[in-house]
């Protein structure tokens, strides 16, 4: 449909973009505003953003739900595990010195690798809660925008064939 | 009380009463998470207004070291930023109740879903 | 205002002002989190929840006064309150005084982060932090179960919290506004 078009095209632009910041925004949460929380929240609207321009089920092809929920659950398996790391090589729970050689290193570790466990739960689950609200509703009613086939907009142009009856 | 150097207070209290009004005086179960996001708000600008310094910067040390630099307080930034994703969390389990509650009764008003449990609540009293 | 979309592009734009609210009061890292949370997926959610139910509100027809009068004299009992409450700037309020004094000279030399708040997010509370981590998993644990993974039909009769859901299935018959009654 010719009126998606200018979405499409720049919603492809910016995807990558998005996603690009919010992996500077992670790694960059200790020398300027940023973090954990930011990072993953950005992250995950780029798939949200993804979900709405191109339709659940494209989506959900991108990634699949057995990913999804194993991603929810490692991040804060890692960040449990960096503190039974730390107890595991000598110190208290979350005592991050003693896990590099100095102890200003292993505090930059530590957080380094909390910081990560963060973003991807927290990535995660945003997208694992739009999936569910936005699958709720279909039935059995036709997706309004007919993008499930097609992923190029020049061929759509070309074509000006309208996916499903 | 001096009444110029309070005045986050009165901004704390008149957003908190805003959002408190509409929790508890409208029955659209929507509008009552929105109403409890403003009461949520309110709190996060009263814990920051306490931890702001005058002449302060962000918390963040910049390049050249940090002599002479006044900082604004970074502790009620830490517990702001656990509140925020906290109130996020409630925000989408209550939205994802309110969209089951519209299935099982097919409203989202208060009164008629209190209507549709008294009566039936009559019914099976009546057996 | 009885439109609910637009009460609820009222609340993005609420908290997108709130957002540079905190970056006026120096606190950058709080006004990224409101941003991208209060303004993105909060809003993104109720809009999705309109979609799944009306949107507009019922007009009620007497207005109610009892919720006036409570939310007036609890605001009246705050103010009160709130008058001996330290002055807003003031650098010799009781908060600034005992831990943040060493958080801000140690943490750069101790840690090694330019960024304090990461610092005392991450290092010195991070066992709060885990515990924020787990808040949020539960939360989208909770929703998973409520509106469960797989596509269902609009108006299932049986509204009993099983989300293991057939995809697309069409029941003729739609009765989901009665609720169960056992006579």
């Amino acid at each position: 449909m010719r009126h998606h078009l200018v979405l499409r095209v720049v919603a492809k632009l910016l995807i990558p973009l998005i996603m690009l910041f919010a992996l500077y925004v992670q790694f960059h949460g200790d020398y300027g505003p940023g973090g954990g929380f930011q990072a993953g929240v950005i992250f995950g609207s780029a798939f949200i953003l993804y979900a709405l321009i191109f339709g659940l089920e494209n989506a959900e092809k991108v990634v699949p739900s057995g990913y999804l929920i194993a991603l929810v659950s490692a991040g804060l398996l890692l960040y449990a595990g960096v503190g039974f790391a730390a107890m595991y090589l000598g110190g208290n729970f979350l005592d991050y010195g003693v896990l590099a050689g100095d102890f200003i290193a292993g505090q930059h570790l530590g957080i380094l690798l909390v910081e990560l466990g963060v973003g991807i739960t927290v990535a995660a689950v945003m997208i694992v809660i739009f999936f569910a609200f936005a699958g709720r509703g279909e039935g059995d009613d036709e997706e309004e925008d007919d993008t499930a086939t097609e992923a190029d907009p020049v061929q759509d142009l070309a074509s000006d064939s309208s996916g499903k009856a | 009380m001096a009444w110029l150097g309070h005045f986050n207070y009165w901004i704390f209290v008149f957003l908190m009463m805003a959002g408190f009004y509409t929790v508890i005086a409208r029955g659209n179960l929507i509008k009552k998470i929105v109403g409890l996001n403003i009461f949520q708000t309110s709190v996060f600008l009263l814990y920051i207004t306490m931890g702001k310094v005058a002449g302060g910067t962000a918390p963040i040390v910049p390049e050249g070291g940090s002599e002479g630099v006044v900082y604004s307080n970074p502790i009620p930034h830490v517990l702001i930023l656990t509140a925020i994703v906290v109130g996020v969390a409630t925000t989408a389990l209550g939205l994802a109740l309110i969209v089951r509650i519209n299935e099982a009764y097919g409203t989202i008003e208060e009164d008629e879903i209190q209507d549709i449990e008294e009566s039936g609540d009559k019914k099976e009293r009546a057996t | 205002m009885h439109n609910l979309f637009a009460a609820v592009m009222l609340a993005g734009i609420y908290s997108l002002l709130m957002a540079s609210i905190f970056v006026i009061l120096d606190a950058v890292d709080v006004a990224f989190t409101e941003a991208a949370v209060g303004a993105g997926i909060s809003t993104v959610l109720m809009l999705g929840t309109l979609s799944l139910t009306s949107s507009r509100e019922k007009i009620h027809v007497r207005p109610s006064i009892i919720p006036l009068i409570v939310v007036i004299a609890t605001g009246g009992m705050l103010l009160y309150g709130a008058s001996g409450m330290p002055e807003f700037n003031n650098p010799d309020a009781p908060v600034h005084q005992h831990v943040a004094p060493r958080y801000i000279n140690v943490s750069p030399v101790e840690i090694g982060v330019p960024n304090m708040v990461t610092s005392v997010l991450a290092s010195y509370r991070g066992y709060d932090t885990l515990g924020e981590l787990t808040v949020i998993f539960t939360a989208g644990v909770g929703v998973m179960l409520l509106l469960g993974r797989r596509r269902r039909v609009k108006k299932e009769p049986d509204a009993s919290a099983d989300s293991t859901a057939k995809t697309g299935q069409d029941t003729p018959e739609s009765n989901a506004k009665t609720p169960e009654v056992s006579t």
